[in-house]
């Protein structure tokens, strides 16, 4: 059924349509409102989940943790602040094999004080072992989470996922969305039956103390099921497609990029943009594409690698920058595309820090610029800060 | 055990932490004077580690030394002074 909504109501709606068990959450902006109805989604019964009010992200998370050890489906969604008091039990949901499904509605992390979008938080929690993935729109909000589920849950992954939108410039921001039927869900979502529950009767420990001659190989393990996650967000999409209609392309989506000579990577909300100056581009007959990268953990390296042997020049956009180094997508991209050093050129440009908005105008300089490199130009700068007040016109 | 094939997916074990005697841990034994206590049960409420007993209301609490790791918070919070903590060495004999 085609509804106006907002990211956050589509993430609380795909929560209730997931039939999520049990819920623990702490308000944050600009998360809170996902928080606050499925509150009332739950006051209301129509959400039959246990809603546990916590007294902090970090507790919401450990509380989520043995609710998941018991079989239960579980869901929380947090921001910036929050993700980052949260960080400790990341690592334990990962660890303890959890499939915990939290939207992260990303934000900056103060100081300087800025509750508007950017992806710091998301890149701070990238090696604790979570799938992430990112969402251009509120209707990917809504399927990315049914799909999250579908690919935590697997047996032969078992890990938990972050589904990311971009905070008000998605979760604040109505747009048409189309809710699936409850009994469409059922059909392509199966309750949640792990192999290890907790059973009351017969007490044990849980994530106990691993010696050193055994820990190494555990975190193989996980490795391994992080690695086996690339064919299953596969698999996922493509039975979306089957169920639902709709296609999001597996862990990266090429936007005519089928004969571009240069090509822009990027996540989230900013990737609409970039489609839109693309196809501005064309209109004047230039041949640029967009890599949205759906999925930043597990990296999609090989898919990279193949547009890397078409597509000369690839240029990276962060919303984050990691600090003495670069753009944290941008130095993987770089990394995946080692096999073709000195074949493929590549930038990256940092934009969009603390909800500064990032234009159509902004990505076809961008364009541009990556246009002057694959004809010969220099790169200039390895690293460009987007529309920073330098005193140049460049911007 | 010979390769990470055989490892479940998360670590658990068969029995409960009561299995672990922690109170090989202590260097400070709480030792409760009952003839100050009133069996107000301010310990029992406070220890963070379930290693005060009572068994059943107005039994004087009893210190579990298997599980104690002397931490000495009952000391700290009774009302009466009743749980003095003492070095292990002084009770022990080897």
């Amino acid at each position: 059924m085609l509804d106006l909504m907002t990211a956050n109501a589509a993430a609380a709606k795909a929560a209730m349509l997931a039939r999520v068990e049990v819920i623990a959450a702490y308000p944050i902006t600009p998360q809170t409102s996902i928080s606050e109805k499925l509150a009332e989604m739950c006051a209301n019964n129509e959400l039959r989940a246990k809603y546990i009010k916590v007294e902090s992200e970090h507790s919401a998370m450990a509380a989520l943790i043995g609710a998941s050890f018991i079989g239960a489906r579980t869901f929380t969604a947090t921001s910036s602040q929050g993700l980052a008091l949260m960080h400790e039990m990341l690592f334990w949901a990962a660890g303890a094999r959890r499939p915990i499904v939290m939207p992260v509605v990303s934000r900056a992390l103060g100081p300087p004080w800025n509750i508007w979008t950017d992806h710091m938080d998301v890149m701070g929690e990238r090696d604790t072992g979570w799938l992430q993935f990112f969402c251009e729109n509120n209707q990917e909000t809504l399927d990315m989470i049914l799909m999250a589920y579908r690919i935590a849950e697997d047996r032969d992954i078992m890990l938990p996922a972050m589904v990311i939108e971009d905070g008000f410039i998605l979760s604040h921001t109505f747009e048409k969305v189309d809710v699936p039927a409850i009994e469409e869900v059922d059909f392509y979502l199966h309750p949640f039956n792990p192999d290890v529950k907790v059973n009351l009767n017969k007490p044990r420990r849980y994530g106990s103390l691993v010696m050193p001659d055994w820990a190494m190989e555990f975190r193989y393990n996980n490795a391994l099921a992080m690695e086996r996650a690339k064919k299953k967000v596969v698999e996922a999409g493509t039975a979306f497609k089957k169920a639902f209609g709709r296609d999001y392309g597996g862990l990266l989506e090429e936007y005519r990029c089928e004969d571009a000579e240069v090509a822009l990577v990027i996540v989230g909300s900013a990737a609409g943009t970039a489609k839109v100056s693309a196809d501005r581009m064309r209109e004047r007959g230039k041949k640029v594409g967009v890599l949205k990268l759906r999925a930043f953990r597990p990296f999609p390296s090989d898919e990279l690698l193949a547009v890397g042997k078409r597509v000369g020049t690839i240029g990276v956009f962060d919303r984050s920058y990691t600090y003495g180094q670069g753009g944290a997508i941008f130095g993987e991209v770089r990394n995946a595309l080692f096999p073709l050093a000195g074949q493929v050129r590549t930038k990256g440009y940092i934009g969009g820090l603390g909800g500064r908005d990032v234009t159509e105008n902004d990505f076809e300089k961008i364009f541009e610029d990556l246009l002057a490199i694959s004809s010969g130009g220099k790169a200039g700068k390895e690293i460009e800060w987007v529309a920073l007040k330098d005193g140049s016109l460049r911007w | 055990m010979e390769t990470y094939r055989d490892l479940p997916q998360s670590t658990y074990t068969l029995q409960t932490t009561e299995s672990v005697r922690t109170g090989t841990w202590r260097t400070l034994r709480p030792v409760i004077d009952q003839s100050k206590c009133v069996r107000c049960y301010a310990c029992w409420k406070f220890c963070p580690d379930l290693s005060i007993e009572v068994h059943e209301e107005g039994d004087y609490p009893k210190v579990d030394y298997d599980h104690c790791k002397g931490c000495g918070i009952c000391s700290n919070e009774c009302p009466k002074q009743a749980i003095q903590m003492v070095r292990e060495e002084s009770v022990c004999s080897i």
